[in-house]
């Protein structure tokens, strides 16, 4: 009868060990990575190594292509492009980022009620989710935009309202799921209230969706603040954003004679938004358990 | 008996409601289900699939809420108990289930899992927690470096003696068992079964051990509920129960058991057909549609649970041939 106890337990990794494993072993996700860290560090650290600032104005270099003092060129008031294009990445993360945080929340949270709030509860939650997916999103975007009008605060919420209810949906199913499971069972027979069933057993067993939608959001994110911003709605000037420097594009003059202006603001975003998604589509598949046969 | 019985069940009804705005009926899945299980003894609970044997225990620890009746454990009424005292009260009673690989978080390692409990009850300090988890485990005849391993780490066997060593680190009275060894090979189940009968006795539990495995019933249990579509069909000591079975549904369940010795096995009853459903059950009773022996006043009223011997029960009307 003790044989069986007494057994050397085989060693093996976690469940999260392996899904670490699985992101660094897809070559997608690490082309993503190697995109995206260059981008993320110089947007980071650019006023420790770069001249001059995004606001700063050289007279002697109005609409100027790229040169050894401006590598990127300058803009019509003589503004440095590569400057502005840091600081514009600056913000466009920041919001982006932000609002995800506060859309994932808000996710969670409205999952979280509907799941274990009662039948009541999960239906009015489910029914206005329904409502705020039905509203044409760019339409929902711009009313919203002129309410709370421009600036980086007002754009964060404008795009934190527009993409929780999709996530919470998944986190709806995956706790209706998970509320049935026998170790969820186990621990309300030992007495746990919601709390610890939400943060214990929830939170942990949703972190899939929940990184791989936050990541995937993060690119869509910094789509609508430029998206918002192109329009004149989201970031205004003189800050500086990605969005707002393609702004300039549609002026003819300097769509077809100062390209530096804005191609390479495009170039950045398209490159980010790319970079997040492959990183997204990895996190995704190493999260998946039906990879992990591998 | 003049001693009040540890758990005491009365008039037990659960009634599955169909969606709101769906059609469909009232699932009828427990009929007013009475017991009683005195302390330190196991009674075991056996019935087809669907016969609603889960839905007794789970009912009885309030994870589903009755629909009506009592549960009296040690003399408290857990059916109207609610917040901290129902919390409080979960100490006493646990339940062991019956997948292990669906009762273990996939992540949580084994110590989370065996001091999730005292982590809930607030019992004990870290240190505290972590000695009563690792006696639970020496309890089961784990070894205590299992401790930061990961449920899928382990066997079948070794998951189930986990599960069962959960339910002992808040140190409750009375343990249900949901079928805790069908899901496991046959050359393990006897392990586990002998572990937790070794548990019961040396630590003195109540029992209610679910299951449709007669044999294992008989080897570890003191009384037996025979269950059939959310009723009582027969009840009796279990020495009684195997020698002299008197429902017609016991007597069809017991002749399925296999045995090696041709001279002792019984003529085989194979019983026709599906059980019913709950949502539609028979009128009178619940197994006159399949009973060899049903007749037309079988169809009338539910036939009570009646002494047939000492402290033997059966709800049949059929007293002239059985």
């Amino acid at each position: 009868m003790t044989d069986a106890a007494t057994a050397p337990i085989e060693r093996t990794k976690g469940p999260t060990r392996r899904s670490i494993e699985r992101f660094f072993g897809n070559r997608a996700a690490m082309v993503g990575l190697a995109i995206f860290l260059p981008i993320l560090v110089a947007i980071i650290t650019y006023d420790w190594w770069w001249g001059s600032g995004p606001n700063e104005i050289d007279l002697r270099a109005l609409n100027k292509g790229p040169s050894p003092e401006h590598w990127l060129g300058s803009d019509g008031v003589g503004r440095d492009v590569m400057a502005r294009l840091l600081q514009g990445g600056r913000v466009s993360l920041i919001v982006a980022v932000v609002s995800v945080a506060i859309s994932t929340v808000i996710g969670f949270l409205v999952g979280s009620f509907a799941s274990f709030g009662g039948r009541v509860v999960d239906a009015s939650l489910m029914r206005l989710v329904d409502l705020a997916m039905t509203l044409p999103p760019v339409i929902f975007l711009l009313v919203l935009a002129s309410i709370a009008g421009t600036g980086i605060t007002p754009t964060i919420l404008v795009i934190s309202l527009l993409s929780w209810p999709t996530l919470s949906r998944m986190v709806r199913a995956r706790l209706l799921e998970l509320r049935e499971r026998d170790f969820v069972v186990a621990a309300r027979g030992m007495g746990a209230g919601v709390p610890h069933l939400l943060f214990k057993h929830g939170l942990p067993n949703c972190i899939d969706i929940l990184v791989v939608y936050a990541t995937l959001q993060v690119a869509n994110a910094i789509l609508l603040e430029a998206g918002l911003s192109f329009l004149g709605l989201g970031i205004a000037p003189p800050e500086a954003s990605w969005g707002n420097m393609l702004n300039l594009a549609r002026s003819t003059v300097v769509l077809e004679q100062y390209p530096w202006q804005w191609m390479f603001p495009g170039a950045a975003l398209v490159l980010t938004v790319l970079a997040i998604n492959f990183i997204g589509d990895g996190l995704r598949d190493a999260f998946d358990p039906r990879s992990a046969l591998n | 008996m003049t001693q009040q019985p540890y758990l005491s069940v009365r008039n037990l009804s659960k009634h599955f409601k169909p969606a709101a705005f769906s059609r469909g009926a009232v699932v009828k899945a427990l009929q007013d289900i009475s017991f009683d299980i005195p302390r330190g003894q196991v009674v075991g609970l056996v019935g087809e699939s669907g016969s609603g044997k889960t839905t007794i225990g789970r009912s009885v620890l309030r994870l589903i809420e009755p629909t009506s009746g009592q549960v009296m454990l040690d003399g408290v009424d857990v059916t109207t108990l609610s917040g901290a005292q129902l919390r409080h009260q979960r100490r006493k009673m646990q339940y062991i289930f019956q997948d292990p690989f669906a009762s273990l978080s996939p992540r949580m390692t084994i110590g989370q899992v065996l001091t999730e409990g005292l982590d809930i009850q607030g019992i004990g300090t870290r240190a505290e927690r972590r000695a009563r988890a690792e006696k639970a485990l020496m309890a089961v005849e784990l070894p205590v470096d299992a401790f930061d391993r990961y449920a899928h780490e382990f066997s079948g066997g070794q998951r189930q003696r986990i599960g069962i060593a959960r339910a002992l680190t808040l140190e409750p009275d009375f343990i249900v068992a949901d079928e805790p060894v069908s899901a496991l090979d046959v050359s393990i189940q006897a392990q586990v079964i002998n572990l937790l009968r070794d548990l019961q006795t040396r630590l003195g539990l109540t029992m209610l051990f679910i299951s449709h495995d007669l044999a294992v019933v008989e080897y570890i249990c003191d009384t037996v509920i025979v269950l059939y579509l959310g009723r009582i069909m027969e009840m009796a000591p279990a020495a009684d129960l195997y020698a002299r079975p008197s429902h017609p549904y016991t007597r069809a369940l017991l002749s399925a058991i296999p045995s090696p010795d041709s001279a002792t096995r019984p003529q085989r009853q194979i019983l026709t057909g599906d059980i019913p459903s709950p949502a539609n059950p028979p009128s009178g009773c619940v197994f006159r549609t399949r009973c060899p022996f049903a007749i037309e006043a079988c169809a009338g009223d539910v036939p009570a649970l009646r002494e047939v011997a000492p402290g033997h029960l059966r709800a049949c009307i059929r007293d002239d041939i059985l």
